[in-house]
């Protein structure tokens, strides 16, 4: 099974993917977004271009009107979107919201939301953090039953795209105590919905995160997606198709780093020579490419595993963001290292890089997070949780 | 270990052996007339993929096969690949590597050990050193100077040397795991038909660098088949840690939670190099990198596994320490040589420098 290698259709996506985005999303797209202190996070020009190249449709089967691509072909654009840092709904929309609909919503649910998803009308965020790290077994927002429906009351942060989303998937406890994996359900909530709060925050990598507050949100019984109680399971599901999708963005954010770096240290003269001829640098670059290389297999293993047997799914998808988030952090710090006094300048774009990178290492469960529950899987740290 | 000084640890390994032989399956890749498998890339693949699913023990551990033999079917003139492809492939004659020297071990081009032009013979003086398994080998290969000493890797030929010539003097060197895989060679008058030199004379280098190829290649193998039977990490660790709960634990499992997952993408890299090579993709830079990994992690893994047996990995012999205590102190000792030994981590880093990332040289 060559499932560690893109096929040639998956290619070609990912050579369209990064002309496109050299194009339209390059790197002084997200400067101007910054700079313009842009409310939405992301421009709609191009996402809508996005669209029309059929990116949103590629995860959904064709009875949905996707493309049934696959996640090693959503984790080819990934990729690309990481080498020019572009934003857009596509990883919150897509990959999180159409996830959740795909795997636990009822065929009524999926047919009012994804084709308006795929048709770029409806942006959708999944809120499933509620303290400083990733946990989601310590979901504490409260969905009571009420008459013949659930009232919600609590607080969300750290929502990606929350607060441009119209529609959000919310986490929730019907039952049990936070820290428990039972007792959680999934809610679609519409974002406007009465007693919904939303606080957008200016973020290290100039992208959208609300503090949302739920406060007496009443939603119908045909809003609960999956079972009451139950949703653990699937909210893993959902949660692995987002960390490989992050893990892929990481690589590319990865390897422009890592390009951009070996190309510096060719051009950069001192004492008379290009830095690149120093060993001390050389070693350090040789190593970075090593590392590169191994996360770049487990990224493409946690893609390929997505769709696989769940136990093996955490435990290779948990690799992915793992690998990917430790050699990360080796491959930004050394690209501004390597850069001296210009590394750590705004006008270099390697700073962009590094406060993306520290963002989505974070998302859904850093590195720590993974190592522990890969340590679970294999049998050599106890459940904490 | 290949060759007429082979030993079998049980009949079942000396019948193994046989049956491999018999199969032609010590070199599956080359042609059957010098006793191989004649098996295309492909099948060779399949077969090592399953042997390695099976955990088959590698049959014969002979680098005449590994190293030499590659370069003689690319190099050899038709009599040397008679004379010396069949006897490797049935078995009979075992090969050790002569490259480093006392005064070039990274820095392999300024070897000294001279092979002099005398009628029909060459007559061999120096020596060299970290050869394993010179002690039970048959013959050597050699890299050898016929040429001058500047430009230094311009003088240099490759010399196949029969072990059992007059002045080979063969002294094993102590290791710090007590083993004694490496031994010190030394050359006095030794003379060696003319016959016997591989490729052009004083175009040795162009082999050796060949030959180095399939070295990194080999190593690996080597370490396959070294490590991971006596130290499957998540197992090893947790048995030991079994034993009774103590301060430190929870930091020793983190950091062997890590190397596991260092493994694990080690592992999926070389899958995927095997994927890529089949899809006609460049592998050469996931290649280099092959052997600075493995011997690295293993180098890592050894010391926690160290670490989480306490006092008991630091037992040195007797009946106070278990045969698998004692196994695991000794490859811990032994990780240490494996970023040594065919090509230091350095001089990897150093190839992947240049010829991976086109760094320039100064």
């Amino acid at each position: 099974m060559n499932d560690m290698v893109f096929s040639e259709e998956q290619r070609l996506l990912a050579d369209t993917a990064r002309d496109f985005l050299e194009v339209h999303c390059p790197v002084t797209a997200l400067r101007r977004l910054r700079d313009g202190k842009d409310a939405l996070g992301y421009d709609p020009e191009a996402w809508r271009k996005m669209v029309e190249l059929g990116w949103t449709a590629i995860p959904f089967p064709e009875s949905l009107g996707g493309l049934d691509f696959g996640y090693l072909g959503m984790g080819a654009v990934f990729e690309q979107m990481g080498r020019t840092l572009a934003a857009s709904p596509l990883f919150a929309t897509v990959v999180l919201g159409g996830s959740a609909l795909l795997l636990g919503g009822s065929p009524a649910q999926q047919a009012a939301h994804v084709p308006a998803i795929i048709a770029g009308e409806r942006r959708f965020a999944l809120a499933v953090d509620e303290g400083r790290r990733h946990d989601p077994a310590a979901i504490a927002l409260a969905a009571r039953k009420t008459g013949d429906g659930y009232t919600l009351d609590g607080d969300k942060v750290f929502v990606l795209d929350g607060q441009v989303a119209d529609w959000l998937v919310v986490a929730a406890r019907t039952s049990g105590a936070a820290g428990e994996r039972s007792g959680i359900s999934l809610f679609l909530v519409e974002a406007n919905a009465p007693g919904v709060r939303r606080q957008g925050n200016a973020m290290l990598d100039s992208r959208n995160a609300a503090r949302i507050s739920f406060d007496g949100v009443r939603v119908s019984a045909e809003a609960l997606l999956g079972r009451a109680d139950e949703a653990w399971d699937l909210l893993e599901e959902i949660l692995d198709r987002g960390r490989a999708c992050l893990a892929a963005e990481m690589l590319g954010i990865g390897q422009w780093l890592f390009d951009t770096t070996t190309k510096y240290l060719k051009e950069r003269v001192q004492f008379d020579v290009p830095i690149g001829s120093f060993q001390a640098l050389q070693h350090r670059a040789a190593w970075m490419y090593a590392e590169l290389e191994l996360a770049r297999s487990a990224v493409m293993a946690g893609l390929a595993a997505v769709n696989g047997a769940a136990a093996e799914r955490r435990q290779l998808v948990s690799l992915a963001k793992a690998k990917m988030g430790t050699v990360l952090e080796r491959i930004s710090g050394e690209s501004v290292q390597m850069h001296g006094g210009i590394g750590v300048t705004d006008e270099l774009d390697v700073g962009l890089y590094l406060k993306r990178g520290r963002v989505a290492r974070h998302t859904l469960g850093d590195n720590d997070f993974h190592a522990q529950r890969y340590g679970e899987g294999i049998g050599l740290l106890e459940r904490l949780s | 270990m290949g060759g007429s000084q082979a030993t079998f640890a049980s009949a079942d390994q000396k019948l193994w052996f046989e049956r491999m032989r018999d199969k032609g399956w010590f070199a599956p890749g080359w042609p059957t007339q010098y006793g191989g498998g004649g098996l295309d890339a492909h099948r060779v693949r399949v077969l090592e993929d399953e042997m390695r699913r099976m955990k088959c023990r590698v049959p014969q551990v002979n680098i005449g096969i590994w190293m030499l033999g590659p370069v003689l079917l690319e190099f050899g003139n038709e009599a040397q690949k008679a004379r010396f492809l069949s006897p490797m492939t049935r078995g009979e004659e075992g090969w050790c590597q002569g490259f480093s020297e006392p005064n070039a071990g990274s820095d392999l081009a300024s070897l000294k050990t001279a092979a002099r032009e005398d009628g029909d013979h060459y007559v061999v003086n120096g020596g060299k050193i970290w050869t394993s398994g010179a002690d039970k080998a048959d013959w050597m290969y050699a890299l050898v100077r016929t040429g001058p000493a500047t430009p230094k890797h311009l003088g240099i030929s490759l010399l196949l040397i029969d072990m059992k010539s007059p002045g080979v003097t063969v002294r094993p060197i102590e290791l710090i795991s007590g083993a004694s895989k490496f031994c010190q060679v030394f050359f006095d008058d030794v003379r060696v038909p003319r016959e016997n030199l591989v490729g052009p004379v004083n175009g040795g280098w162009t082999v050796a660098k060949r030959l180095l190829q399939h070295e990194r290649e080999a190593m690996s193998k080597m370490g396959d088949l070294n490590l991971p039977t006596q130290c499957e990490l998540v197992p090893t660790v947790r048995r030991f840690l079994a034993d009774r709960a103590a301060p430190g634990d929870q930091a020793i499992r983190l950091r062997a939670v890590n190397c596991a997952m260092d493994e694990h993408a080690y592992h999926l890299t070389v899958a995927r190099m095997g994927q890529e090579a089949k899809a006609r993709m460049d592998v050469s830079g996931l290649m280099s990198i092959v052997k600075l990994v493995h011997t690295e992690q293993d180098k890592r893994k050894s010391a926690v596994l160290i670490d989480a047996m306490g006092n008991r990995g630091l037992g040195w012999e007797g009946d106070e320490f278990t045969e698998d205590e004692l196994t695991t102190v000794r490859q811990w000792l032994l990780s240490y040589t494996l970023t040594i030994a065919g090509g230091s981590s350095e001089v990897q880093l150093n190839i992947v420098a240049k010829r991976v990332l086109g760094l320039p040289g100064n």
